[in-house]
C-alpha cells in the first residue's frame, strides 16, 4: 500500500528530470565498477588473442603474492600513517592561529589555501625542481644554509630512503590548506560563550583547547582525517610525475600499480582486481567514519 | 564572599563609543544588586568587566579591596550564569557541574559528592547523565545555576538568566534565585532589562542608561522618588507620565500650570520638595504614576477633560490612553513614542474610543523634574 502511494502524478516528471544524472551515474560510476568487479575474476589481457576464461580468485591470490603490489600497499599504509596525522596536526595548528583574528589573517588564509587550487601535476613539476639533485637544487641549498654547511647534497627523488618522505612533504604542503579551511570553519562555529564560561570556571588556554575546542571540533576532525586517509590511498599524480614508483619501488602505490598493470602491461583483469581491493579499503574507511559520526549524532 | 567596588569605571570602545562612563558603585558583601536598563545601556558590559571578559579602559574594579583590572577571569573566583547558559554541549549534566571543580583539580571523591549535593538542591538528580540538548529551557537554566554555585565563588554574576524562559517559569525561578542567593549569602550582580524583575529581586537596584549610572537605591526608593525623568519613565509598568508644565509665583505662593488649570501648590508639598521654590517662574516636568490618576464623575475646577484613545484590558486592571490638553514630554523616553496620558485603573472598564471623561490629578502624588530631567526635591 504505502509503496504504491509514493507513486503519484509527479513520479513520471520526477524520473524524467532525474534521468540525465542517473544516466551519468550509471554510465560512469556503476557500469565501470560492475565491469571491473566481473573482470577481476577473469584473465583478460588487452590485445591478447587467447579466449577469456573465468579464473575465480586467481588474480587476487596472485596479487597478494606479488611483492610489487604488497610493497605498494605497504607504501600507501606508510604514507597514510605519516601524512594523515602530520597534516591534520599542522592544519589544526594553522586553523587555531588563523582563528585568533590576528592582523593579516585573510592574506595568510589565502596563502595557505593556494596550493590546494594548483593542479597536482603542476605542483609535482615545481617540487621536482625544488628537489633537484646537486648543491644548487633549491632544497639542498636551503638545507646546506640551514645546517651551516653540514648538509651534503642528496638526490631526494632517487634515494630509496628519501623519495617517500620527499613525496610526503609536498603532499602535506599541497593538502594542508584544504583541511585547514574545514577546521577553521569548525572553529568559527564554536560559540564564544563556551570559552568565556570555561575561563570563568578556571580553564586556561591549554585546558580550553582540551575541553572545549577539541570536543567541539570532533566531527570536522573525523571528516578531515578520513578524507585525508582516502586521499592518501589514492596517491598517484606525484608518484607518476616525480618518481614513477621508484627508486626500488620505494614510492609505488596501489593506484600506480593499477595504472601500470592496465595501461603498460595490458593486464586489465589484474588491474581490476587491484581496484576491487582499493575499493574495499576505502569502503572500510568510510564505514569507520560512519560509525564514529553516527555515535556522535546519538549523543549530541 | 566579597564586596565589589567600581571607581570611575569607564569602558570606551575603539569606535569611541562609551560602554560605561565613569561609574561609581559599591556592592556590599552578600548583597544582591540588580543592574537594570534598556538594551545597549552598558549593563552587560559592566558585568563582563567584573568577570574579566572585557577589558577596562580606565578606572578600577575592586573585589574585596583588591584591584582586579588586570587579573584574568580564571583567577577572579567569579561564577557567572550566561543568558544562553553556555552549557558545554559535549558534556553530560554531571560533566557540566563537575567542570569547575575539575579545573580546580579537586579529588574525584569530593567532586562526586558535591555534584550529588548540588543536583539534589536543584532537583537535577534524574538528569545527571543527560546532555544539555536533551533538557528543557528551565532544566538548562538550573544546570547553569548549579555550575555557578558548585564551587565556592566569591561573586555571582547573572546576565539576564531568565530571559530565555517563558513567563510562568520566569516568575518561579526568580523566586528560586532570590531564595538561593539569601541562603548562600554570596555577593551577586544581576543584570536584567526587565524592570519588574529588578523590582522584585533586588535588595538594591542600579538603573543604567547610555553607560551612565542613573540611580541606585531600594526598589521602593527608585519607584517613589526617581532621581530623574529617565528613571521615572523606565521603572513601573507602565512608566510615569511626564507632563510639560511651568511654575508661577503668585500671591506669595507657588502655582502649577497644568494644561488649562492653574493649581496652587499647598505648603505640605512645598515642604516635601523645597527645591520647588528655586524653580518658580521656570518650565518643569511634572511626573505622575498612571495609577495615581483618577476618574471623576463631575466636571469641576480640579478636573481635566480627557478623550479615550485606546484601552488595554489586562483583567485585573485597565490601562487607558487619553488625549488631553496636557503636553506629554517625549524627550526622556526609554522605549517607543508616547503622546497620550496613561491611566491605570483597577478592575475591568469598558470605554469606547472617543468617549469623554474627566480626570483628577492629586497634587500630593506628583514628582517634579527640571528642564534637564533632574528631580527637584
Amino acid at each position: 500500500m504505502s509503496r504504491r502511494r509514493r507513486l503519484n502524478d509527479q513520479t513520471a516528471p520526477a524520473l524524467l528530470l532525474a534521468m540525465p544524472a542517473l544516466l551519468g551515474l550509471l554510465l560512469f560510476i556503476l557500469l565501470p565498477f560492475a565491469t571491473a568487479l566481473v573482470l577481476a575474476f577473469t584473465d583478460l589481457r588487452l590485445g591478447s588473442p587467447l579466449a577469456v576464461n573465468l579464473v575465480g580468485l586467481d588474480q587476487f591470490l596472485y596479487l597478494f603474492n606479488d611483492p610489487d603490489f604488497m610493497r605498494a600497499l605497504l607504501n600507501n599504509l606508510l604514507f597514510a600513517a605519516v601524512a594523515v596525522p602530520l597534516q591534520t596536526l599542522l592544519a589544526l595548528a594553522l586553523a587555531l592561529l588563523l582563528n585568533r583574528g590576528l592582523p593579516g589573517t585573510l592574506a595568510f588564509r589565502t596563502l595557505f589555501f593556494m596550493p590546494v587550487v594548483f593542479p597536482m601535476s603542476l605542483v609535482a613539476v615545481i617540487w621536482s625542481l625544488i628537489y633537484a639533485p646537486g648543491p644548487n637544487g633549491m632544497m639542498n641549498a636551503f638545507l646546506q644554509w640551514a645546517s651551516f654547511g653540514l648538509w651534503e647534497a642528496k638526490d631526494f627523488l632517487r634515494d630509496p630512503l628519501l623519495a617517500m618522505p620527499a613525496i610526503m612533504l609536498l603532499s602535506i604542503w599541497q593538502g594542508v590548506g584544504f583541511q585547514m579551511v574545514i577546521l577553521l570553519a569548525g572553529l568559527q562555529g564554536i560559540p564564544q560563550t563556551l570559552y568565556e564560561a570555561a575561563a570563568l570556571d578556571g580553564a586556561g588556554r591549554w585546558r580550553q583547547l582540551l575541553h572545549i575546542t577539541l570536543p567541539q571540533l570532533r566531527n570536522p576532525l573525523i571528516f578531515v582525517i578520513l578524507v585525508t586517509t582516502i586521499l592518501a590511498f589514492r596517491l598517484f599524480d606525484q608518484v607518476q610525475i616525480m618518481t614513477r614508483g621508484g627508486p626500488e619501488n620505494a614510492t609505488t602505490t596501489v593506484i600506480y600499480e593499477t595504472v601500470q598493470a592496465a595501461f603498460a602491461r595490458q593486464q586489465v583483469a589484474l588491474a581490476s582486481a587491484m581496484t576491487v581491493v582499493f575499493f574495499l579499503l576505502v569502503l572500510a574507511i568510510t564505514l569507520l567514519q560512519r560509525r564514529f559520526t553516527h555515535h556522535q549524532r546519538e549523543v549530541a | 564572599m566579597a564586596a565589589i567596588e567600581f571607581n570611575n569605571l569607564t569602558k570606551r570602545y575603539d569606535s569611541g563609543i562609551h560602554g560605561i562612563h565613569r561609574l561609581n558603585l559599591k556592592v556590599g558583601d552578600g548583597e544582591l544588586m540588580v543592574l537594570v536598563g534598556p538594551s545597549g545601556c552598558g549593563k552587560s558590559t559592566l558585568l563582563r568587566m567584573t568577570a574579566g571578559l572585557e577589558e577596562v579602559s580606565s578606572g578600577e574594579i575592586r573585589i574585596d579591596d583588591r584591584v582586579v583590572n588586570h587579573i584574568p577571569p580564571q583567577q577572579r573566583n567569579v561564577a557567572m550564569v550566561f543568558q544562553n547558559y553556555a552549557l558545554y554541549p559535549h558534556m553530560t549534566v554531571r560533566g557540566n557541574l563537575a567542570f569547575p571543580l575539575r579545573m580546580q583539580k579537586q579529588p574525584a571523591m569530593l567532586i562526586e559528592e558535591r555534584v550529588r549535593r548540588i543536583a539534589e538542591i536543584l532537583d537535577l538528580t534524574p538528569l545527571l547523565d543527560r546532555r544539555p540538548k536533551a533538557l528543557s529551557g528551565g532544566q538548562r537554566q538550573r544546570v547553569a545555576m548549579g555550575r555557578a554555585i558548585i564551587r565556592k565563588a566569591d561573586i555571582f554574576l547573572m546576565d539576564e538568566p531568565l530571559s530565555n524562559l517563558d513567563a510562568r517559569l520566569r516568575v518561579e525561578i526568580r523566586g528560586e534565585i532570590a531564595r538561593l542567593q539569601r541562603q548562600l549569602a554570596i555577593t551577586t550582580l544581576y543584570v536584567t532589562h526587565d524592570q519588574a524583575e529588578a523590582m522584585t529581586l533586588g535588595q538594591r537596584v542600579a538603573v543604567i542608561d547610555r553607560g551612565l549610572l542613573q540611580q541606585v537605591g531600594s526598589p521602593q526608593e527608585i519607584y517613589e522618588r526617581p532621581a530623574n525623568a529617565f528613571v521615572a519613565r523606565f521603572i513601573g509598568s507602565p512608566g510615569m507620565n511626564l507632563i510639560q508644565s511651568s511654575l508661577y509665583r503668585e500671591n506669595g505662593g507657588i502655582q502649577l500650570q497644568l494644561g488649562p488649570r492653574r493649581l496652587p501648590i499647598p505648603q505640605r508639598v512645598l515642604t516635601d520638595f523645597p527645591g520647588l521654590a528655586t524653580h518658580s517662574e521656570e518650565s518643569v516636568l511634572v511626573g505622575i504614576r498612571p495609577h495615581a490618576i483618577h476618574l471623576s464623575d463631575t466636571d469641576s475646577n480640579e478636573t481635566l477633560p480627557a478623550r479615550v484613545c485606546t484601552t488595554e484590558a489586562m483583567g485585573h486592571e485597565t490601562i487607558v490612553h487619553l488625549d488631553t490638553a496636557l503636553a506629554i514630554d517625549n524627550s526622556h523616553q526609554a522605549r517607543g513614542d508616547q503622546t497620550h496620558l496613561l491611566v491605570q485603573l483597577t478592575g475591568h472598564h469598558n470605554f469606547s474610543a472617543g468617549e469623554q471623561l474627566a480626570i483628577r490629578i492629586g497634587i500630593d502624588d506628583l514628582c517634579f523634574f527640571d528642564s534637564d530631567g533632574e528631580a527637584i526635591r
